[in-house]
């Protein structure tokens, strides 16, 4: 009698997946057994698809920085340019942001206002603390003559990692104003779906940064 | 025999102002408590600390054989990689998944084809142009 309800409630095989319809499940014409899907797991598919296409944009700046890398004109590369401990604390940034970004998704699913402001409070100073020493370094490379103009290895390396770079500045926008909904708006469903697709964005940089300082700063540093 | 289930038990969070996980009634709090969520996010930033500092100690050490540093770093990224995949952004095998990982795969088919495919090619047109 009670197997349908209590797998449903377990959330084991709830759509029936490879099973013939459960006894008493009604038909819901058109949707399958289980019904649609529910509005969050929608939700999160299609910002999942557009992480996806924005991976794929990355992808071809990977590939350009790949094939350029050793397009020097003469100028320094990247051992000459690179310092791993100023990598080494903006991934430990990026990875710690990336760890409270989680934990304030507990606190949402949790209700908790508090606990949510705190741990998107700590993320967003660990992200800007992580744009602030891109800057600095970006600065540096600039004041030693080696800016995106000096050859094209340069070029694609300012673009790949300044999009990243771009892509982190524009999520700390959206945490503030995530920060504020959650204060304003408290956790309505359509806000709770925002931040969903905000913590889905920021754990997908945080995917890009693995690319960067391991494809461009430490295997950067072992090339000649 | 009917009378058991009601509109709710099936109701998949598609009213206005309502979200639930199919399979779970309204309110509901999520499976699980607040401990084993902690640990899940903890585990992942462990492991993920773990391959980070391998990756950042790999160039100047003596554990891995010199030309083979370059693979050890990439295999530690795309190590890295399946663990922020797993732990941060919760990709499992559960039904609600499926369309996530089968995208995902799709995506990494035309990573793969966008990143090695230009190396190649330009790897050999560099070559037959010297």
């Amino acid at each position: 009698m009670s197997a349908p309800s209590s797998a449903l409630r377990t959330g084991q095989d709830p759509y029936h997946l490879g099973h013939a319809p459960a006894t008493g499940v009604p038909e819901y014409t058109g949707h399958g057994a289980g019904g649609p899907a529910p509005k969050r797991v929608v939700v999160g598919y299609g910002f999942w698809l557009f992480i996806l296409t924005d991976v794929i944009l990355f992808a071809s700046f990977f590939a350009a920085y790949a094939v350029l890398v050793h397009a020097r004109a003469g100028g320094p590369g990247p051992r000459d340019l690179f310092d791993l401990r100023t990598t080494e604390i903006e991934t430990a940034c990026l990875l710690l942001s990336s760890f409270t970004c989680g934990l304030a998704s507990i606190a949402v699913a949790r209700r908790s206002l508090l606990w949510t402001e705190v741990a998107l409070a700590v993320t967003g100073l660990l992200g800007a603390t992580f744009i602030g020493i891109e800057i600095h370094e970006f600065a540096r490379l600039v004041a030693v003559g080696a800016g995106p103009d000096r050859s094209a290895f340069l070029s694609a390396f300012f673009t790949l990692v300044g999009c990243h770079g771009v892509h982190v500045t524009a999520g700390l926008l959206w945490l503030g104003t995530m920060m504020a909904q959650f204060r304003a708006k408290g956790f309505a469903q359509n806000i709770r779906h925002r931040y969903l697709c905000y913590s889905l964005f920021w754990h997908a940089l945080d995917i890009i940064w693995i690319g960067i300082f391991s494809g461009v700063y430490i295997i950067g540093v072992l090339m000649q | 025999m009917s009378s058991q289930y009601s509109d709710e038990d099936f109701d998949a969070g598609s009213r206005v102002g309502e979200d639930h996980v199919a399979g779970q009634l309204p309110h509901e709090p999520p499976a699980g408590g607040v401990r084993s969520e902690l640990t899940g996010y903890a585990i992942g930033l462990v492991l993920a600390a773990a391959l980070t500092a391998a990756a950042f100690f790999s160039p100047g050490s003596q554990a891995i054989y010199g030309p083979g540093i370059v693979m050890a770093v990439v295999v530690l990224g795309l190590a890295q990689v399946g663990v922020h995949l797993v732990f941060f952004l919760h990709m499992t095998t559960s039904p609600d998944n499926t369309n996530n990982v089968l995208a995902l795969a799709f995506g990494l088919i035309i990573v793969s084809i966008v990143v090695f495919g230009t190396i190649w090619a330009m790897y050999h047109m560099n070559h037959n142009m010297i």
